[in-house]
């Protein structure tokens, strides 16, 4: 008798969101089977890595990642371009970081004319995000997304403290959102449930069930992540089949594994090499537990991970 | 866990006047409600329908399907009557249920409709001669109705057994034969069996401020032994909040704090 590979299929399917415009738009998500599994369903979009940029220099960054951009991370503009046009990045993820309060405390209508000025700039999609400070988010991402009217634009992060005003600037000028809650996939369900009895679609939403780095606390992201797929695919549970998204670069850029020297650490390798691997096995972790969108800094991560996508789908 | 939502029925005196009048309001509204309020199904309740039967099943099919997007379950005694609703039925959003078969000669023929209109049926766990005294028996006679499927050439997948609900205040132990048959049933076949139950009859001829919490407390009971669908009503909030409540316990649901709005 001959082998048969059993296959199963679900009733659920991962919703597909699209963002950007034109001829350089992106789609994410779409599959009814789990990741690259594609002999059990169809899985129309590959995973998509974004390139992230920040709106002030990266002084916090380590030198691996922070030298491949000193010549333009002074200005934006020019760093979003350099990734576009040199790195050929698909899609930029714009962070507002000089907004936070303990940054520079920059006002949202500086960060409006950022966004205006990338935009102009660059063709390809757009990520934008706030600093992370709850009240200063829903300030910073309501001025952010009137300035992105019309690109279509991906905009975050909404959680539970700050999602109504971010929700409300993302409908009103045609977003899409990225929703975060911190590794509790009940939260996450939680807050998706909140956001679409807004009347927001869930079909425009990327769900961000928190990232972390490998070796300090990958697997919890991993395990949510897989759940919310399951949960979507399996269970057939529509507030959990939007898009997942993986905020790489930030979790891992800063752990001592990517940070340690080569003399303080000879036994951990070559400190270039051990970080650029580091944000690799972390990103690429997360598209095999269901991510759909990451967002990473080195270019060397991302090429690695790509290829790994161009083998697996 | 499935809901078949009881509401349009010829017992219903509203609904019956509606009938006799072809007046699709009533029923339309009907059918809106118990799909809004979470049902997955419509039973479609004609009765025996000796007269007009094939015209009356026709016109209730397309009036729901006007308002409704969900599959139906077409509930007569009247084999052409069902056939002419099989006709009609479109199956955009589900494939049509048979209610029902047994394992009584008189109702054979609602197997062959299942086959040939590709329509899942539910098979009551009775045949000719009474009812089923225990589980056990119950489970006999559902072996037989299979084996009698199989010639009709209905996939097991395809039905949905039944164990016969009666009433708790006239049979109070056929309460517990009748949870312990959903769970026999089951292992029947594998992949297991679909089970479904009349869930009201249950609470038939009980006190009416009674009824909706011995309904919902024996579904919770029957959702617990893996049962799969009930014909039960929609619009009884408590009742669907349990069915929701149960099935996050049962793991059939994500929980989070609005799981009740969904």
């Amino acid at each position: 008798m001959s082998f048969v590979v059993p296959k199963e299929s679900f009733n659920g399917k991962v919703l597909a969101v699209d963002f950007g415009k034109d001829e350089k738009a992106l789609a994410v998500g779409g599959e009814n089977c789990l990741p690259f599994l594609s002999f059990e369903g169809s899985i129309p979009n590959r995973p998509v890595i974004a390139y992230e940029v920040q709106d002030c220099a990266p002084d916090d960054w380590p030198d691996t990642v922070r030298n491949i951009y000193k010549d333009v991370s002074g200005d934006p503009v020019a760093w979003a371009k350099y990734c576009q046009d040199e790195l050929k990045a698909g899609a930029i993820a714009l962070r507002l970081v000089s907004t936070h309060p303990d940054r520079d405390d920059r006002s949202a209508e500086d960060a409006a004319g950022t966004i205006r000025d990338v935009l102009a700039a660059i063709n390809v999609p757009l990520i934008i995000l706030g600093s992370n400070h709850i009240e200063k988010d829903a300030l910073v991402l309501v001025a952010a997304a009137e300035a992105g009217g019309g690109y279509n634009c991906v905009i975050g992060k909404a959680q539970e403290g700050n999602y109504k005003t971010i929700v409300a600037a993302a409908l009103a000028h045609n977003h899409k959102l990225i929703a975060m809650s911190e590794l509790d996939i009940n939260l996450a369900k939680q807050l998706n449930i909140l956001i679409t009895q807004m009347g927001f679609d869930k079909e425009k939403l990327i769900t961000d069930p928190m990232c972390s780095a490998l070796g300090y606390g990958l697997e919890y992201t991993y395990s949510v992540m897989e759940r919310i797929r399951l949960a979507g695919l399996a269970q057939n549970d529509a507030t959990m089949q939007p898009p997942i998204l993986g905020d790489v670069g930030m979790y891992v850029w800063k752990i001592k594994e990517t940070v340690a020297s080569d003399t303080d650490m000879p036994e951990w390798g070559a400190l270039e090499e051990r970080g650029i691997t580091w944000e690799a096995v972390t990103a690429t972790s997360l598209i095999l537990a269901g991510a759909n969108l990451l967002i990473m800094r080195h270019p060397r991560a991302i090429q690695t991970v790509n290829k790994t996508i161009d083998e697996l789908v | 866990m499935l809901i078949i939502g009881e509401k349009i029925s010829v017992i219903a005196k509203k609904v019956r006047e509606a009938m006799n009048a072809r007046d699709p309001k009533p029923i339309q509204e009907l059918a809106e409600a118990q799909w809004k309020a979470g049902a997955h199904f419509i039973d479609v309740n004609i009765g025996p329908a000796e007269e007009k039967g094939e015209d009356l099943m026709k016109w209730m099919v397309e009036s729901i399907q006007k308002v409704v997007k969900a599959p139906l379950c077409l509930d007569t005694t009247n084999a052409s009557a069902l056939e002419a609703g099989l006709q009609v039925y479109n199956s955009e959003w589900g494939r049509a249920l048979i209610n029902s078969t047994s394992n009584d000669p008189e109702r054979f023929g609602m197997l062959e409709l299942a086959a040939k209109h590709n329509a899942e049926i539910i098979a009551l766990t009775i045949g000719k001669g009474g009812l089923p005294a225990d589980a056990e028996e119950r489970c006999a006679i559902a072996a037989e109705i299979m084996a009698r499927a199989a010639e009709y050439g209905v996939p097991l997948e395809d039905i949905y057994l039944d164990p016969l609900i009666l009433q708790v205040c006239t049979t109070q132990d056929q309460a517990m034969h009748s949870i312990k048959a959903v769970k026999m049933f089951q292992e029947l076949n594998d992949p297991p069996m679909k089970t479904v139950v009349g869930l009201s009859n249950i609470s038939n001829g009980v006190p009416k401020q009674m009824r909706s919490l011995i309904d919902r407390v024996y579904l919770t009971l029957l959702m617990y032994e893996g049962l799969t669908a009930a014909i039960a009503n929609p619009l009884d909030k408590e009742l669907m909040d349990a069915v929701k409540t149960t099935d996050v316990f049962l793991g059939n649901t994500l929980y989070a704090h609005s799981y009740l709005e969904m």
